[in-house]
C-alpha cells in the first residue's frame, strides 16, 4: 500500500483543476486497455473469415484458416487482463453463478462462452476434421495421437459426413458473423452505456467499435498471412491485394464514424465540451492526435488509396509487388498502432477528466506489478506463441490440406 | 472504530450466501432484499412514519428497514468547512486515512469577480481550508459536503456484474464487501465521484449512511459532529422527521438531476456553479 500511496502522490501533484479527493487513483489501468484491443482482433480476424465462407470472395481463401486460429489464440487470452485487474479475482466465478442481469458487464461470461464454444471451436472443428482425420491416418507418434484425439472419435469422411461438414461450417459462419458484431459491439456497449461519463456515453461508441475491431482483425491478419508466407516463401499477391483492399473500406467507415463522433460532440458543445477540449489538446494529444488519428489511420488511409486496387481492379498508383508488400505491411503496422492508441484513448482518456468537469487527471503507466506495461506485453504475446501452437498442431497452409486430400481420399 | 453491528441481528430472518458480513457490518442476501422491496408497499410506508425516537425502541431484532427510506439534507449556507464530517466518518468508519479514499468530504469554491469559478477540497477538508485570499476579488465563496447521494435509481447497483452493491429496503446504498469481485465498474458509473476501492479489502466502499448505527436508530456520524446543523437526516417519506421538515422551509435541489438518478441527498442554498 505504500507503494500505491507514494504513487497517488506523485499524482495528485500532477492534478489541474479540481477533481473529486476519489478520483487521484484511476481505477481502470492498461490492461483494460488490452482487453478491448485483444477482443477486437478477435472479432475482426472472424469477420474476415467470414467473408470468403459466406461472401464467397475466393481471393482470401489462403486467410481463411489463419484467420480462424487467429481469432482463437487472441480469444484465450481476452478474460485474462480482466481476470488480472480484478481486486478479488478468486471470486470471480460469481458473474457465471449470479449475474446481475441488469448488469452489461455481467454478460461478459455469456458473450465470451458462446463465442468460444460455440462460434470458434466448433467451426475450427468442423473445418479441420476431415483434414484431421487423413492427418492421423498418414502421421505416425505423437501427431497422430494428437490428431486422432482432436477428431473427438468422429473419423467418418464419407461425402456425405464432409458435405454435413462444410453446411455446419456454413451454418455456424452465418451465426459467427452476428456474434462477433456481438462480441465487441457487447465490450463498447460496456463504455457507451456509462451516462456518467460524457467522453464514453455515446450511442455511437459500440459500433465505432466494431468497425475499428474490423479493421485491427483484417490487419493483423494481413501482417501474419505476409510474414508467414516470406518464411514459407509463398504469399499470393491477389490475396494480398484484397486484404489491403478490404482494410481500406473498413478503415474508412471506422474513421467516418470517428470523425462523426468528433462533429458531433463539437457541435452540441455540451457542458463537457471545454474539459474534454482540455484533455484532447494536452494529455491525450500524442495517443489521439499523433498516434491514432495521424499515424494510425490517415497515413494508412492514404497509402492504402494510392496502391491497393480499393477503386477497382487497379490501383491508383502502380508499385511493385515487393514494394507493395512492404508498404502493406507497414500500413497494418501502423493500423495496429492506431487502434492499439483507439482502445487506449477510450479507456485511460475516460478517466483523464474529472466528473466534476472542472479538472484533469494523469496516469501513472507502472513498468513492473500485475498491472503494468510488462504484463500488458507478455498478455499480448502470449496470443502470438498460442498461434505458432495451433499452427503447428493444425497447419493453415492451402497446401497441408489440399495436397493430402485428393491422394488419400483416392486410395479410400 | 466503529460500533458493529451484524446484520443479521438486524434482520435475523435472513440468510446471506454463506459469506460473512459486507461492508458496515451489514451482511443481507440480495434477493431476499429484493423481495422484499417489491412486497414493501409505498403506502406502508407513507403511514408508518417512524421518527428516530421511535426507531430507537425498535432496535435490536425489532429494527424494521421497511418502514424507513433514508436520505439527508444539506444546508449549504450553514457548512462552515470545518471538516469535521469527512474527519468523524473516516473514524467511524475505519476509513484509510490517506488523502484518496473519501466516503464524505467538503468542497470549498470561490468564485471570482471574473467570474472564475475554483474549487478545492484538500485531504477532503478534513484540515480544512486555507485562505482564499483578498475578500476583494471574490464575488462569493462556500463550502459544499459531499457524499454518496443514495440514488433512488443508482447507476452502479445497475452495473454490478454479480449485484454485490444494492439498495436496502430502508434506501441505502451498500456494498456486501464478501460479495464484491473489485472490478470497480461502479465506481466508473457514479456520477458523483462518491466510490473508491478500499486498498487494503480490494473492494469498492462508499457510504452507508453510517447503517449500523441507523439501525440502532442512531443518525450518521458526520450528522451527529457537524457542528452547525448543516447535515440533516431522516425519513424522506415521514411527515414528521427532522428532514421533512428541511424539505418543508427550504428549496431543495439534488446534484445533476439531468442524469435521473434521483438522489437522496438534497441540498439547500446550492449554487448552480456545484456539479
Amino acid at each position: 500500500m505504500d507503494g500505491l500511496t507514494q504513487q497517488l502522490t506523485s499524482v495528485l501533484q500532477q492534478v489541474t483543476g479540481y477533481i473529486y479527493p476519489n478520483e487521484v487513483e484511476l481505477q481502470w489501468s492498461i490492461l483494460i486497455v488490452v482487453y478491448p484491443y485483444i477482443t477486437g482482433l478477435v472479432a475482426g480476424a472472424f469477420i474476415l473469415a467470414s467473408l470468403e465462407r459466406v461472401f464467397k470472395v475466393k481471393e482470401v481463401e489462403p486467410t481463411y484458416r489463419l484467420a480462424l486460429l487467429t481469432a482463437l489464440a487472441f480469444l484465450l487470452i481476452a478474460p485474462l487482463p480482466l481476470q488480472l485487474h480484478l481486486g478479488h479475482p478468486e471470486r470471480a466465478y460469481e458473474i457465471l453463478i449470479t449475474p446481475n442481469v441488469h448488469s452489461a458487464m455481467a454478460m461478459f461470461g455469456f458473450v465470451y462462452a458462446w463465442y468460444l464454444t460455440v462460434v470458434l471451436l466448433l467451426e475450427i472443428w468442423f473445418d479441420y476434421r476431415k483434414d484431421l482425420v487423413l492427418w492421423a491416418r498418414k502421421e505416425k507418434g505423437l501427431r497422430k495421437w494428437i490428431h486422432l484425439a482432436l477428431t473427438l472419435g468422429s473419423t467418418d469422411i464419407s461425402e456425405k459426413a464432409v458435405e454435413f461438414d462444410r453446411k455446419a461450417v456454413r451454418f455456424i459462419t452465418l451465426l459467427g458473423i452476428p456474434s462477433a458484431f456481438l462480441l465487441h459491439g457487447y465490450v463498447g456497449f460496456l463504455f457507451g452505456s456509462i451516462k456518467a461519463n460524457p467522453w464514453w456515453s455515446s450511442v455511437l461508441i459500440p459500433v465505432v467499435f466494431l468497425f475499428s475491431a474490423i479493421v485491427s482483425g483484417i490487419g493483423m491478419v494481413l501482417i501474419l498471412y505476409l510474414l508467414t508466407g516470406i518464411v514459407r516463401r509463398s504469399v499470393e499477391m491477389t490475396c494480398l491485394d484484397k486484404l489491403a483492399s478490404f482494410l481500406f473500406y473498413a478503415l474508412i467507415v471506422d474513421f467516418s464514424l470517428e470523425v462523426l463522433d468528433f462533429i458531433h460532440r463539437l457541435y452540441e458543445a455540451e457542458e463537457s465540451i471545454k474539459i474534454l477540449g482540455q484533455m484532447i489538446a494536452s494529455r491525450l494529444f500524442i495517443s489521439l492526435v499523433i498516434l491514432q488519428a495521424l499515424l494510425g489511420t490517415v497515413i494508412p488511409l492514404i497509402l492504402l488509396a494510392l496502391i491497393s486496387p480499393a477503386f477497382g481492379s487497379r490501383a491508383l498508383m502502380r508499385f511493385p509487388e515487393e514494394l507493395r508488400r512492404i508498404t502493406y505491411l507497414a500500413c497494418a503496422v501502423l493500423i495496429q498502432v492506431g487502434i492499439f492508441s483507439t482502445r487506449w484513448n477510450v479507456v485511460i482518456g475516460g478517466q483523464l477528466f474529472s466528473k466534476s468537469l472542472r479538472g484533469l487527471t494523469v496516469y501513472k503507466l507502472e513498468l513492473l506489478g500485475s498491472e503494468g506495461l510488462f504484463t500488458s506485453i507478455i498478455l499480448l504475446i502470449v496470443p502470438f506463441l498460442l498461434l505458432y501452437v495451433f499452427i503447428k498442431i493444425l497447419p493453415p497452409w492451402k497446401e497441408s490440406a489440399a495436397t493430402l486430400v485428393p491422394e488419400t481420399a483416392a486410395g479410400e | 472504530m466503529s460500533a458493529e453491528v451484524n446484520f443479521h441481528d438486524v434482520f435475523p430472518s435472513r440468510e446471506h450466501n454463506g459469506a460473512g458480513p459486507p461492508d458496515a457490518d451489514v451482511s443481507p442476501d440480495r434477493r431476499e432484499f429484493l423481495k422484499q422491496c417489491l412486497m414493501a408497499s409505498p403506502l406502508l410506508l407513507g403511514i408508518v412514519c417512524v421518527t428516530e425516537g421511535e426507531a430507537s425502541e425498535e432496535n435490536g431484532n425489532g429494527y424494521k428497514a421497511q418502514d424507513h427510506f433514508y436520505g439527508m439534507g444539506i444546508d449549504v449556507k450553514k457548512c462552515i468547512g470545518c471538516g469535521r464530517c469527512a474527519d468523524a466518518c473516516k473514524t467511524e468508519n475505519n476509513v484509510p486515512r490517506e488523502p484518496f479514499y473519501f466516503r464524505t468530504w467538503v468542497e470549498r469554491y470561490v468564485i471570482t469577480i471574473d467570474r472564475e469559478t475554483v474549487v478545492s477540497s484538500p485531504n477532503g477538508g478534513i484540515n480544512g481550508f486555507q485562505s482564499a485570499g483578498s475578500e476583494k476579488g471574490i464575488m462569493r465563496t462556500f463550502f459544499v459536503p459531499k457524499l454518496c447521494n443514495h440514488c433512488a435509481n443508482p447507476p452502479c447497483v445497475q452495473v454490478c456484474p454479480v449485484g454485490a452493491t444494492f439498495v436496502s429496503p430502508d434506501g441505502v446504498v451498500l456494498v456486501d464487501k464478501d460479495y464484491c469481485i473489485g472490478c470497480r465498474y461502479c465506481i466508473q458509473a457514479c456520477p458523483y465521484g462518491a466510490r473508491f476501492l478500499n486498498p487494503l479489502t480490494k473492494t469498492a466502499e462508499k457510504c452507508t449512511f453510517c447503517y449500523h448505527r441507523v439501525t440502532k436508530g442512531k443518525v450518521p456520524a458526520c450528522v451527529e459532529v457537524c457542528p452547525t446543523g448543516a447535515r440533516i437526516f431522516g425519513d424522506v417519506k415521514a411527515r414528521s422527521s427532522p428532514l421533512a421538515r428541511f424539505q418543508r422551509f427550504n428549496e431543495v435541489q439534488v446534484l445533476k438531476p439531468h442524469l435521473n438518478t434521483e438522489p437522496k441527498v438534497y441540498y439547500a442554498n446550492l449554487d448552480g456553479e456545484v456539479r
